[in-house]
């Protein structure tokens, strides 16, 4: 077993808040100190908001649990300080390949777009991610940030009130109350912030089981995503290999809705079905074994007064698509630079009005991705399963039935389309990826890349377009990103800024989201566009 | 506007008819499903059009209606 389960790595410590006579309040509150709440607190200190994270735990999480991580989280996570040293630690990978029955149907490249600093997708381990986040925490607290992780903290109460939440926390040395001025709720699926508070989370529920026996091995398997449907050692039933760093892979058995858990939690069984698999030579050691089952759903808002819900918590999906942990670090660049701009007085507190809007739209579009595979890959009817096997017959003759194989649409980030913040698209013949509300594609830029160059706060990228340095609007900066198409080497920039425009003027959010675009400088608009994307319009 | 057509439009209506039946010869009634699903799946790529699509399954799933 590996030893990073058992070596607590933020063990519990007195802090001063105990010893206060009266309730110490902090500005914001974290409770679960998972990938979301850490990745939410760091890109908080790294903007000097005082940070508090409260976990009932003080580990890493047991197995490896989330283990893809998609291109546009390992941007987020590059901006939070550690997105490189994710990336190198994790296996990546570009091709799948489809099985049906005894026969490979097809193989798929994800084809990653050139000119961008990561890759579409990474396999990594969530202990790693969080031991990483961890790290990242200590390197921000040895500079100074204010930043602080609590473990054994539990949360036994949430009082809410309309200026602040005040928290009962129990510790192994007794009891004590903590107050916020901001909630925020990353305690996973089965959030009990969320159920102290009575929110509805509602959606579907899928009647299957699912076992997933994470397998040292030396296997020689190329690095590629495997996915069965029918196989012959898992009739009727699906099944998944993926690869994960230090020899790790993940294995994931459909197993169906009548099933007795401890039974095949077994050891041995879980051999007969490895041994079947994978043939009866083989060498291995189980280093996780889990059963889930899983649905679809989120909560009507995410946002409940001064408790905000970010990542699981807040939404639910089945695992097919990788959607679960990408979509909740897309919730945390979401809301970070929101918090900061409301702590630190600089716009109203409706700007987090947007926030649900936003995530809500995202998590609209993953339950709606997450929903449709699940239905292609357990089929709820029998003629939802003839249709399923007709499309899987025809994919190996006929490229025209591949595109209906779904055995899980990998996470993208979404496009605010009609965010309250997006300021109405102003440049013509510029590129649909990049309009109002999109996510900034990277470019090369020399021996650099365009997101690297983006700040922590508000960009004004001006392309051929003349521009202040700097423009202050009500107390928020955007500072000029001055770049030519002289620079651009690869037409990489042009061909996803540009299009047919010939110079450009983009606002970019503090989370590299576009929020408006001209094609010149205009102080009065982009003044207004600024406004616009604080909430002030 | 309909863009589905739903009047005649196949040359040799009955040739047509009498192969379709023929294709279902000696099938089970599992082989036959899967028949009909593959061919309501390459049909409907032929077409292509997600309008005439939508008011195909609409005509199909009413016919009373039309």
């Amino acid at each position: 077993m590996n030893k990073i389960f058992e070596v607590p790595l933020y063990p519990y410590e007195r802090s001063p808040d105990q010893d206060a006579l009266n309730a110490v309040r902090h500005p914001v509150v974290i409770i679960g100190a998972g990938p979301i709440g850490l990745g939410l607190a760091i890109d908080l200190a790294q903007q000097d908001v005082p940070v508090v994270v409260l976990d009932d735990n003080d580990k890493v999480s047991f197995g490896s649990r989330a283990v893809c991580y998609a291109k546009r989280p390992l941007e987020i996570l590059e901006r939070l300080g550690c997105g490189a040293r994710i990336a190198k630690k994790g296996v990546e990978w570009n091709i799948g390949k489809v099985f049906f029955d005894e026969r490979q149907v097809y193989d798929f490249n994800l084809l990653a777009e050139k000119g961008h600093r990561f890759p579409a997708f990474i396999n990594l381990q969530q202990y790693y991610f969080e031991e990483y986040l961890v790290e990242r925490v200590r390197e921000l607290q040895a500079e100074g940030k204010p930043i602080e992780l609590r473990g054994a903290n539990k949360v036994a109460a949430v009082g809410t009130h309309p200026t602040h939440v005040r928290l009962e926390v129990e510790t192994p040395e007794g009891p004590y109350e903590l107050e916020a001025d901001w909630l925020v709720a990353c305690d996973g699926a089965n959030s009990p912030t969320r159920r102290m508070a009575n929110l509805d989370f509602v959606g579907k529920v899928f009647e299957d089981n699912f076992l997933i026996a994470d397998v040292i091995m030396e296997a020689d398997f190329p690095t590629e995503r495997w996915f069965w449907f029918d196989p012959p050692f898992n009739r009727g039933q699906s099944a998944l290999l993926h690869k994960q760093p230090d020899n790790v892979w993940r294995i994931d058995f459909q197993i169906g809705w009548d099933i007795d858990r401890e039974e095949e939690l077994k050891p041995e069984n879980i051999d007969k079905r490895l041994r079947a698999m994978l043939g009866k030579e083989i060498d291995y050691e189980l280093e996780w074994a889990s059963i889930y089952t899983f649905q679809c759903r989120r909560m009507e808002k995410f946002r409940d007064g001064r408790v905000i819900f970010a990542g699981d918590s807040a939404h639910q999906v089945s695992p097919f698509g990788a959607r679960g942990a990408n979509s909740g670090l897309q919730d945390t660049d979401n809301l970070g630079w929101k918090l900061k701009l409301i702590t630190t007085g600089k716009a109203p507190e409706n700007l987090l009005d947007s926030y649900d809007a936003e995530r809500i739209h995202g998590a609209d579009e993953n339950i709606l991705n997450s929903t449709r595979s699940t239905d292609f890959i357990t089929p709820k009817s029998e003629i939802s399963r003839i249709f399923r096997d007709a499309v899987l017959d025809l994919s190996e003759a006929y490229s025209f039935a591949r595109p209906l194989v779904n055995s899980g649409r990998l996470s993208v980030p979404c496009t605010y389309d009609d965010s309250p913040l997006n300021t109405p698209d102003a440049l013509d013949g510029a590129p649909q990826r990049t309009r109002p509300g999109s996510p900034c594609p990277d470019a090369p830029l020399g021996k650099g890349f365009l997101l690297d160059k983006l700040g922590g706060g508000f960009t004004l990228l001006t392309i051929d377009a003349d521009a202040d340095d700097e423009i202050v609007e009500d107390g928020v900066t955007a500072t000029r990103l001055a770049l030519n198409t002289a620079d651009d080497a690869t037409g990489g920039l042009a061909a996803r800024y540009l299009g047919d425009a010939t110079s450009a003027v983009y606002l970019i959010r503090p989370d590299q989201h576009v929020t408006a675009r001209f094609p010149e400088y205009n102080e009065a608009q982009v003044r207004f566009a600024i406004r616009r994307a604080t909430g002030k319009e | 506007m309909s863009k589905l057509t739903l009047t005649a439009n196949i040359p040799g209506a009955d040739d047509f008819y009498a192969e379709l039946i023929e294709a279902h010869e000696g099938l089970t009634k599992t082989e036959s499903d899967a028949l009909n699903a593959r061919l309501v799946l390459t049909l409907a790529n032929h077409i292509g059009d997600r309008a005439v699509l939508t008011e195909a399954l609409a005509a199909a799933k009413d016919p009373k209606s039309g």
